[in-house]
């Protein structure tokens, strides 16, 4: 075979279309190997949504839960904490929870609830993670209104996860999806369904 | 068919012929190492390549012995590392030399980058070797962080907490890539094997690769020399470089000194200081990860704290992650920042040598900076060493552009 002999165009096409297809086949591969990264079916069912009994919790008192390996917070306030959050508003940086989706519609009011009692909120800093820790008194002098610490890199929190503004964390604590299953008894993880 | 018969039973030149008619044995030797020409007036600083690869060589073994024993699940990882602590013969010393050769590697290997940047190492012809080692340098980073998820310890998880959280800070995507890292809604049992896999099959296949390249690639241009110079153009009557002895024995040998002395170091921290006062080995870590407990006081091991002090500095999440990624990624553009015609610090002017000492002034600042907690007077000089850190690259073009040199001599001299 000659130069002239050449089909150029037919060479053309063939090298083209065994790229094109080479690399379609390429991308196709690679789907299961990356979604064998994604959280398997076993980690999507361990994150199953957790119970939270509520009949012997006092005003004030808080528990920590894991849901899908994440560190819940539930707080039930009392009067005085409740009527403090509308007071500090002006230090917030979201108090209205209006600039970024950090809770379900049902949580998206005053005291980021669904009864205003009960505060339901991710303890995982927006910032980069870390657990805050909770400190409930009142210390005027430290200008410290009670609420929630980031010990990493000094984030702050109010009584409704609300951020304050200067801190590193950008966004208000999460509300993980929950409802009220019974008046004693929260389920986080799922909010639909027969209540 | 007569020829042949005439040579059967005739000496060939014996096994090291029957092998170099397969397999380039003795041209490979000579072109790498026997006959691989570089520099006569190298100093104390041209080591620390060398010990790199001594350090991996340490890493690969222990790491592999250390594997025979340990478990990647939540549940036993914490438990089978103190089990190689305190029941497997000698396991204590195969684990500490591993956890020490994890510092050390950091420090010969940030040391062997300071050598390139002293004498222009990563000037032409060399970018494509400084490329490649930056790729090392990246490789490694990442190994370090799988590799001290699998204590399981506090500072394990809480540290893989705030970092793998650093990627939540991508625009849109950011979520889905941290899941992605993750395997899981959280940090777990499937993080850690992932990241097992990660440090002990992924990025050492890589890490061994690249170190392969990089010396190809080295010994293709010839190693730089503390002048600066081409001993390439100073030729013998046999073509080889006046300035230049063997690698093999001359430099070889000289090198087996340097590592004696470093294995001596070597081995004092790791029978007398493994811990290093919490710096090799952070104190929270010898504590199993509490989920629900954030430690008091969280930093990174000391070799990612220069870029951790950056983006603590930041007080934006976005631009925090934005900034601690240039500063890892901006050395990579040296070669083409650097304007100044000469290589070598000994012919530059007073310009690159007052920014190269305030750099490492900075570097050494933002890395103890990176240790102590985010408040008042520390966050305020984070910020201004952050600032001098930035300034080192971005102006660059033009101080080393401006700089005055001095003439390079022809062959090269023997000052200190």
């Amino acid at each position: 075979m000659t130069e002239d002999d050449l089909d150029r165009n037919r060479r053309h096409f063939l090298t083209v279309a065994t790229l094109v297809t080479g690399a379609a086949g390429a991308g196709m591969v690679a789907i299961p190997f990356i979604s064998s990264l994604k959280p398997s079916a076993r980690a999507q069912a361990l994150g199953a949504p957790v119970e939270v009994p509520l009949a012997s919790m006092q005003p004030g008192e808080m528990v920590r839960v894991l849901w899908r390996g994440r560190l819940v917070f539930v707080l039930r306030r009392t009067e005085e904490m409740l009527a403090r959050l509308p007071e500090i508003v002006d230090e917030l940086r979201d108090p209205n929870s209006e600039l970024v989706e950090q809770q379900p519609d049902y949580a998206a009011n005053d005291t980021r609830s669904v009864k205003p009692e009960y505060l339901v909120v991710e303890g995982s800093c927006t910032h980069l993670g870390c657990a805050p820790i909770e400190d409930f008194d009142v210390r005027p002098a430290e200008g410290w209104e009670g609420g929630f610490f980031c010990p990493c890199h000094g984030s702050k929190f109010d009584l409704a996860g609300r951020v304050y503004k200067g801190v590193p964390a950008p966004s208000n604590l999460r509300v993980p999806p929950h409802r009220f299953v019974r008046d004693d008894l929260i389920l986080i993880g799922q909010d639909t369904g027969a209540a | 068919m007569a020829r042949i018969e005439a040579e059967v039973g005739k000496p060939q030149g014996g096994f090291v012929k029957w092998i170099d008619d397969r397999f380039p044995m003795t041209a490979t030797l000579k072109y790498h190492v026997t006959e691989y020409y570089a520099s006569k007036n190298f100093n104390w600083r041209y080591i620390f390549g060398v010990l790199a690869f001594v350090v991996l060589v340490i890493q690969l073994l222990t790491g592999i012995f250390l594997t025979m024993n340990y478990k990647p699940a939540a549940a036993d990882a914490f438990a089978s590392v103190e089990y190689i602590m305190r029941d497997v013969e000698w396991g204590w010393l195969i684990r500490y030399m591993h956890s020490t050769g994890a510092s050390f590697f950091f420090v010969v290997v940030y040391l062997h980058m300071f050598r390139a940047m002293l004498y222009g190492s990563y000037k032409k012809p060399r970018e494509l070797i400084w490329l490649i080692g930056m790729l090392i340098f990246f490789v490694l980073m990442a190994e370090g962080f799988a590799g001290y998820l699998l204590p399981w310890g506090q500072m394990s998880y809480w540290g893989a907490q705030v970092i793998i959280s650093l990627f939540g800070a991508i625009p849109w995507v950011g979520e889905a890539i941290v899941e992605i890292i993750r395997g899981d809604y959280s940090i777990s049992d499937i993080t850690l094997n992932r990241f097992f896999a990660l440090h002990v099959i992924v990025l050492p296949l890589a890490l061994i690769g690249l170190v392969f390249v990089h010396i190809v690639a080295l010994h293709e241009v010839g190693s730089n020399n503390p002048d600066g110079i081409d001993i390439k153009k100073n030729k013998d009557a046999n073509g080889k470089p006046l300035d230049g002895v063997a690698f093999h024995p001359y430099h070889t040998s000289k090198d087996l000194v340097g590592i004696i002395v470093f294995l001596m170091i070597f081995s004092g921290v790791v029978f007398f200081a493994p811990d290093m006062g919490g710096m090799f080995l952070e104190h929270a870590n010898f504590e199993p990860a509490n989920l629900t407990a954030t430690p008091e006081h969280i930093a990174p091991v000391w070799y990612y704290t220069p870029y951790y002090a950056i983006l603590r500095a930041v007080p934006d999440k976005l631009w925090g992650f934005i900034l601690f990624a240039m500063a890892v990624v901006l050395p990579v553009f040296l070669p083409w920042l650097d304007r100044c015609r000469v290589r070598s610090i000994r012919y530059r002017g007073w310009m690159y040598k007052t920014a190269l000492s305030v750099f490492v002034v900075t570097f050494i600042s933002l890395g103890w900076l990176g240790l102590q907690p985010a408040t008042g007077t520390y966050v305020l000089l984070a910020r201004i060493f952050s600032v001098l850190y930035f300034a080192f690259f971005l102006l660059m073009p033009f101080y080393t552009a401006m700089d005055k040199t001095k003439p390079v001599p022809d062959r090269v001299v023997y000052h200190a």
